[in-house]
């Protein structure tokens, strides 16, 4: 059921003193996030058990720390305690007590390990459409969480202070399973968001997490990179009740040199999931100079069409310099606006712009009679006229999954 | 020296007799320019020095280095580089009374095959005979649990060698870049020393082929594992360039008492030989190509492919050595290896 915010907006759960600066900065996408944030910030204990906040911060925690540490479940073992992680494209060949490229997966003796499972660094409450995701439950807002790590290393991160740390350098608390559940609920929170880093790298915990929030009639949604190896995508993301992919670029030399990653095994994934029939939405940060020629959005529009169809929403998204990229500008609304044309021009049914707050391009319009459907203001859906998923003006289906 | 392995009265007599006076982080003038060793040095000297018994006679493998012996090896090795004829002429070429010293050791091994104890309480020494105080000595890894499971006994405040992992005092929040390489690095490093004495071992490694002076700065930085694809290269090379690491490196003593030619980086007996030996040098990427060859030789002993035909070739040290780095030489003809 469709729920107005009205202003309400996002609460954050914070750690008090020290703590809660990782939570502030972990997510600097934009000042409308903080600026939408209700402030209302909860203590440790209410992300983790007593006895984990028990133990003050000073500095840097464990690694060997049991409660975060399991078994890895895509992972081949090879001779002389090698192992091959089988988890992401890379396939990380890696020696006894060495870590993956990801930093969070650690060789011991032979075994490998995650050491982030319930080892939550940031956890918020977001409007759905801060994901983004237009076309799923709009108006709600999700138990959104992430641990350290991340399997690629982009150049304009924005939370690259959590996604390329390693999970002891940076504050976390122990959130179990049934314990983030147990937000989700108390905080109306009808998904759960696995977020802000790369949830491929915490696949363990997300999987059991979902299952968690399904036993307790709690939906799952992730939002990934999509660089990941098909058993493990079909195992985690296969519990996802929807999934959000950031496309990054439609090159392979983008993804080598800009991503630390491959194209190739992106679209795989997208490919993997219109087949599995998971609702998934597109997001290409579009960086001035770098991936925003004509010829590459027109090549990505019409390979969005021809092999996941004219429906599948494709948000364009405004760069901002972070990170390793802070010599380019800001993207300009008006290559934003080129690239939803082009990919209007070659027929995708919804394209939007993101990260510009206030662009009319940010709502939902009817593709048949043009019609506006949903109005959003920054992260909050202020209008929703989709009925039974459907266009109340022409009746034509509006593809999605619009109601709870 | 109380801090470290064990304590002795010449340390007990270090520690009471070192000035306790507080000195400045940064600014002090170091005795070699950085810019300079990469661009100027006609020559770089690698001294490899060896004692048969520094184990003592008839002693069983993996048993512990006789410190005295340890102390004399490290002065002979020393000596010959610098070429004087007193450890302490030697030592006051490298530091200046009053410069912090930080020590960067290689723990990853275990009490196997890490930097040994004893070789850093017998740097600890010499360098307080130079004039370092015992508080402005930094033993320093990754973290202190590492250290402990090598050997080292953590310390921090009070007037005495001090020895810590980053753990403590947590990595610089701004990141350092140069090339492919955008890291934190650590506050040890940055804050607590303005000379760098790398203090690694020489092994073998999965990934880089061998890891000995130049990729023992992995363990400066809080992203280690984002550098290891296509090994290590050029990571290893532009992590070595960092203004952070650069203008403080002045030594390197690699601690070649137990060694590894197979299976690093992680401790393997069976891959594993006392050497006995220090490998000493000013210049990280010389002491890393004559380090190599040794590893290469101890292949071939045991019958196994060269690292080349491994697929695993320490290809960064040539980077490292480019006309973009400069970090040093690894051409054969402008390194001169001694062996005492």
């Amino acid at each position: 059921m469709y729920r107005e915010l009205n202003g309400q907006g996002a609460m954050s759960l914070g750690f008090p003193g020290e703590r809660s600066r990782s939570f502030c900065s972990f997510d600097r996408r934009s000042f409308l996030k903080c600026a939408l944030a209700s402030g209302a910030a909860l203590g440790m204990g209410e992300v983790a058990e007593p006895a984990a906040a028990a133990a003050a911060w000073t500095g840097q925690q464990s690694p060997d720390d049991a409660r975060f540490v399991a078994e890895a479940r895509f992972y081949e073992k090879l001779e002389n305690r090698k192992i091959k992680c089988k988890l992401c494209p890379r396939e990380c060949k890696v020696g006894d007590r060495e870590r993956g490229y990801c930093g969070v997966r650690e060789n011991r003796g032979g075994t490998y390990y995650t050491l982030v499972h319930s080892r939550v660094c940031a956890a918020h409450v977001d409007p759905i459409e801060k994901k983004p995701l237009f076309h799923y439950l709009p108006g709600t807002v999700a138990f959104s969480l992430a641990t350290a790590g991340c399997n690629v290393n982009c150049k304009f991160c924005q939370n690259w202070d959590i996604s390329q740390s390693r999970p002891e350098q940076i504050p976390a608390d122990y959130a179990p399973p049934q314990r983030v559940v147990e937000l989700a609920k108390q905080y109306d929170c009808p998904t759960i968001a696995y977020t802000y880093s790369e949830p491929v790298v915490f696949s363990e915990f997300l999987m059991d997490t979902a299952d968690a929030g399904h036993a307790a009639g709690i939906r799952s949604i992730v939002v990934s990179n999509g660089y990941i190896q098909e058993e493990p995508l079909k195992a985690a993301y296969g519990k996802m009740d929807a999934v959000k992919i950031d496309l990054k670029a439609f090159t392979e030399s983008y993804y080598q040199k800009v991503v630390n990653g491959e194209l190739k095994p992106v679209l795989d994934s997208l490919v993997r999931l219109k087949k599995m029939g998971k609702w998934t939405e597109i997001v290409y940060l579009t960086v001035p100079t770098l991936n925003d020629g004509e010829a590459e959005i027109r090549g990505l529009a019409q390979w969005v069409k021809a092999n996941l169809g004219a429906d599948v929403p494709l948000h364009f998204t405004q760069f901002h310099p972070e990170y390793l990229l802070k010599n380019l500008p800001i993207t300009p609304v008006e290559t934003l606006e080129r690239a939803k044309a082009i990919a209007d021009a070659e027929g995708l049914h919804y394209v939007y712009i993101g990260n510009v707050p206030g662009h009319p391009a940010q709502n939902t319009y009817c593709p048949q009679c043009k019609r506006l459907l949903v109005e959003r203001v920054g992260f909050t859906a202020s209008k929703m006229l989709i009925r039974n998923s459907c266009c109340p003006f022409c009746r034509h289906p509006i593809p999605g999954v619009w109601h709870a | 020296m109380n801090t470290l392995h064990s304590t002795s009265r010449r340390d007990f007599l270090r520690t009471t007799l070192a000035g306790a006076a507080l000195l400045p982080t940064r600014g002090a003038t170091g005795l070699i320019a950085a810019e300079e060793k990469g661009t100027l040095r006609a020559e770089s000297r690698v001294v490899i020095a060896r004692d048969a018994l520094l184990r003592g006679a008839g002693s069983a493998p993996g048993s512990s280095v006789d410190s005295r012996r340890m102390l004399a090896l490290l002065d002979r090795a020393v000596q010959a580089l610098f070429d004087r004829d007193r450890p302490l002429e030697a030592w006051r070429k490298l530091v200046r009374p009053g410069e912090r010293v930080g020590l960067k050791v290689n723990t990853l091994g275990g009490r196997g095959i890490s930097t040994n104890p004893q070789l850093v309480e017998a740097i600890c020494e010499r360098l307080q005979e130079a004039g370092i105080g015992a508080a402005d000595i930094v033993v320093w890894d990754r973290s202190s649990d590492e250290l402990e499971r090598a050997g080292f006994h953590v310390a921090m405040g009070g007037n005495r060698v001090q020895c810590f992992g980053t753990d403590q005092v947590d990595y610089e929040q701004e990141l350092a870049t140069y090339g492919s390489v955008g890291s934190r690095v650590s506050k040890i490093l940055t804050q607590r020393s303005n000379v760098l004495i790398n203090v690694p071992v020489l092994k073998d490694h999965d990934g880089a082929g061998v890891t000995i002076s130049l990729k023992n700065m992995y363990g400066v930085i809080h992203n280690p594992n984002k550098y290891h694809p296509n090994g290590c290269d050029p990571y290893i090379a532009d992590l070595n360039m960092l203004p952070e690491i650069r203008t403080r490196m002045r030594l390197t003593i690699c601690d070649a008492t137990t060694a590894m030619y197979e299976g690093g980086p992680a401790y393997k007996p069976e891959h594993s030989w006392q050497a006995n030996a220090l490998i000493v040098s000013e210049d990280p990427v010389a002491l890393d190509s004559t380090g190599w060859q040794i590893i290469e030789r101890k292949r071939a002993e045991h019958g196994l492919k060269t690292l080349e035909a491994d697929g695993r070739a320490p290809r960064y040290i040539a980077t490292a050595a480019d006309a973009q780095h400069l970090v040093g030489t690894n051409d054969p003809a402008r390194i001169k290896t001694i062996e005492i």
